[in-house]
């Protein structure tokens, strides 16, 4: 396995002396780059890349779920060294075409692929969550938290998992109310809905929502804002939407991620596998800047690391809805 | 072909728009076609879209064709797989060839019940279709993502997809039009859209109940006078419609991928609805169109690699562009604008169908 790998860096390394730029190819997910959330992140992470390395970047967003494999083989025809795959949906069609192309990267975002020219990056959303679950227990007053949701799908249960988790970790009085948005694709992309599931939840009394669902996301600081309530943010850094109104954003740093491998892949250093991003290595985190300051104190921040560090150092043990579903 | 022109007109239109946004239209077009016939897969993608379009398009224009506004396509074909994946995951053990059989029933059956509820309730309650089969798009979804989240979910992934059905249920191991095209998803219902759309030609030119069921589309009162049950036929008809839509759930779950998806049809029903308006209702003409639209969908994914300021969303716009197209040629037609020999032919397609 050693020996592969190492031959593998040196076949990259040696390719990589001829000038030609590296092109990249990056699949969005439905989302698409404009969702100031996940697909954004990627957008962020990729663009940076390209201003940084000095790459050829070029990105799509898919269609339809038949229409991903067919922007994989399209982009692995045109011999990009690299395409990335942003999303748990793209899982198959990566693996697919990754077996039809050995000579082209691949890296999928959120899936698991085990190939000789695949990296999967994986997030460990749960213990994010569990960190500002345990945050939005420390700022309620009404011992009343909400979680909204995009869809009913495994990874916003994971998120919710977590979330749930670190809430009743402060105290395990507290109620946790919980609303998914809708059932088709329209869920990442309907603030309006999110408003009023928002809006519902606060008059049941609950004062921060946690939000996970994409481009919605906005439909729920909004009615923060409405009703001088708290919410928090996912995956981008949101705090900035509704400064005052946005407790703090669950990070998934998916920008980080992408901008390493490429950066991995530019130097020779590309290596398959799966490549978990968690709160060790800050690629999942939560954001404090100027737009919440005044919401979480120094000594709230104390709080949290510690919590931090007792999960990294295994102390608490965040339930994973991925392996609680396996049982 | 009477809308031929429009068609042509309509896309001259759009190929329009292309110059001003600074790129050449002929090779937009030229990229649009490479896109569907460029390789093997390619064109068995685009075939594999063509067929649920003929399908829903199919249903669509039943529904009108008795003065029906269906546009619970998309409800009835995502019922239609729900309910076959249910089955086949519930009854594993069936054996080929009861399997495949019995699958197709309950596919059937699916859209039949997805399309007497909104007929019932219009023919004995008088509840406008249009509410009722939206709503029960909504009412599908929601069924479809409780099976998907907390049922049948497929332990070997995160997505939200069910586990994939035993193969006794499905069509690849027989299936020679996808050996053809090898990798691509097209299957062997393509066969079964054409061959039905030629059988609904037959049905509403050569059978009685075809006929029955345009008299009431056209005049329901006159209907009931020459004795043909108007309420019988407005259910008849979106039962029929809600039949066809289930072809387009067969093609993804018995012949293509063996799970339901969620998100599987980029609105299939929908499309659908353009397809059927653009044809005229004529099964024939549907074929046509599906395929035109296919192409469309399928080039679209592939604008945003070739070109640097054309995007996806422009297919989006063809698509409009030609169906305005299609739509002018026909109010041409219908009230005799004078435009050469467009009108000469016109009198001899009086009698033509609406």
């Amino acid at each position: 396995m050693f020996i592969k790998k190492l031959m593998m860096v040196l076949l990259i390394a040696s390719m990589g002396q001829t000038a030609e730029k590296l092109k990249i190819g990056l699949v969005l997910d439905k989302g698409g780059k404009e969702d100031k959330s996940f697909n954004s992140a990627a957008y962020q992470g990729a663009s940076l890349a390209e201003k940084d390395l000095g790459i050829e970047l070029k990105y799509v967003e898919a269609t339809d779920v038949n229409s991903i494999e067919n922007l994989h083989r399209q982009f692995a025809k045109k011999k990009f060294d690299l395409v990335i795959g942003i999303g748990f949906a793209q899982q198959d069609a990566v693996k697919k075409v990754a077996a039809q192309n050995p000579n082209t990267k691949f890296v999928i975002v959120d899936g698991e692929v085990t190939a000789a020219n695949v990296r999967s990056l994986m997030f460990e959303e749960h213990q994010g969550s569990f960190v500002v679950g345990y945050l939005a227990a420390m700022k309620s007053k009404t011992k009343k938290v909400g979680y909204i949701g995009g869809m009913d799908i495994p990874l916003i249960r994971r998120f919710a998992v977590g979330y749930e988790a670190g809430v009743k970790h402060f105290d395990k009085s507290f109620t946790v109310l919980e609303n998914y948005i809708g059932i088709t694709a329209d869920s990442w992309n309907n603030p309006a809905k999110a408003k009023e599931l928002a809006l519902n939840q606060f008059q049941q009394g609950a004062d921060i929502i946690f939000v996970a669902a994409g481009a919605s996301n906005s439909g729920v600081f909004d009615a923060a804002e409405e009703k001088k309530k708290l919410a928090i943010g996912v995956d981008s850094n949101q705090n900035w939407m509704k400064p005052g109104f946005i407790l703090t954003s669950m990070l998934k740093r998916v920008d980080q991620g992408v901008y390493a491998t490429i950066k991995d892949l530019k130097d020779g250093k590309f290596t398959s596998g799966i490549v978990r991003y968690g709160l060790k290595d800050k690629g999942i985190d939560y954001a404090m800047d100027k737009h919440n300051e005044k919401l979480v104190s120094g000594e709230d921040i104390k709080k949290l690391e510690k919590i931090k560090i007792e999960i990294i150092e295994g102390k608490i043990k965040v339930p994973d809805f991925y392996l609680m579903k396996k049982k | 072909m009477k809308s031929f022109f429009g068609f042509l007109f309509g896309l001259a239109c759009a190929l329009m728009i292309i110059f001003f946004a600074g790129e050449n239209p002929l090779h937009i077009l030229e990229i649009l076609v490479r896109s569907s016939f460029g390789s093997k897969y390619d064109f068995g993608l685009t075939l594999f879209y063509m067929t649920s379009l003929i399908f829903t398009g199919l249903s669509v224009s039943t529904a009108f064709k008795s003065g029906l506004f269906n546009i619970g396509a998309e409800g009835q074909l995502n019922f239609s797989a729900i309910s076959m994946v249910v089955f086949a995951t519930t009854y594993p053990g069936v054996t080929f060839p009861g399997s495949l059989l019995l699958i197709l029933l309950v596919g059937i059956l699916a859209g039949a019940i997805w399309g007497a509820i909104p007929g019932l309730l219009k023919a004995y309650r008088g509840s406008h279709e249009v509410i009722v089969t939206m709503m029960l798009n909504f009412v599908s979804a929601g069924i479809s993502s409780y099976f998907i989240s907390h049922q049948l979910q497929n332990p070997d992934s995160q997505n939200p997809e069910s586990a994939v059905i035993a193969d006794a249920f499905r069509t690849n191991s027989f299936d020679f039009l996808n050996k053809l095209l090898p990798e691509s998803p097209v299957n062997v219902f393509f066969i079964v859209a054409i061959l039905t759309a030629i059988t609904m030609y037959f049905f509403f030119t050569k059978s009685a109940l075809g006929f029955e069921m345009i008299a009431v589309g056209e005049n329901p009162a006159a209907a009931e006078r020459a004795s043909i049950s108007s309420k019988k036929f407005v259910v008849l008809s979106l039962v029929l419609s809600g039949v066809l839509a289930s072809g387009a759930g067969m093609n993804e779950v018995i012949g293509y991928s063996g799970q339901y998806k969620i998100g599987f049809s980029p609105e299939f029903g929908f499309m659908g609805i353009a397809v059927a308006l653009m044809s005229n209702n004529h099964p024939i003409g549907i074929v046509a169109n599906a395929f035109i639209m296919s192409v469309f969908h399928k080039g679209a994914s592939d604008l945003d690699i070739e070109t640097e300021t054309i995007t996806k969303d422009f297919s989006k716009i063809i698509q409009a562009m030609v169906l305005f197209g299609v739509g002018l040629q026909y109010y041409l037609n219908k009230y005799g604008v004078n435009i050469g020999w467009l009108n000469k032919r016109k009198k001899f397609n009086q009698s033509g169908s609406v």
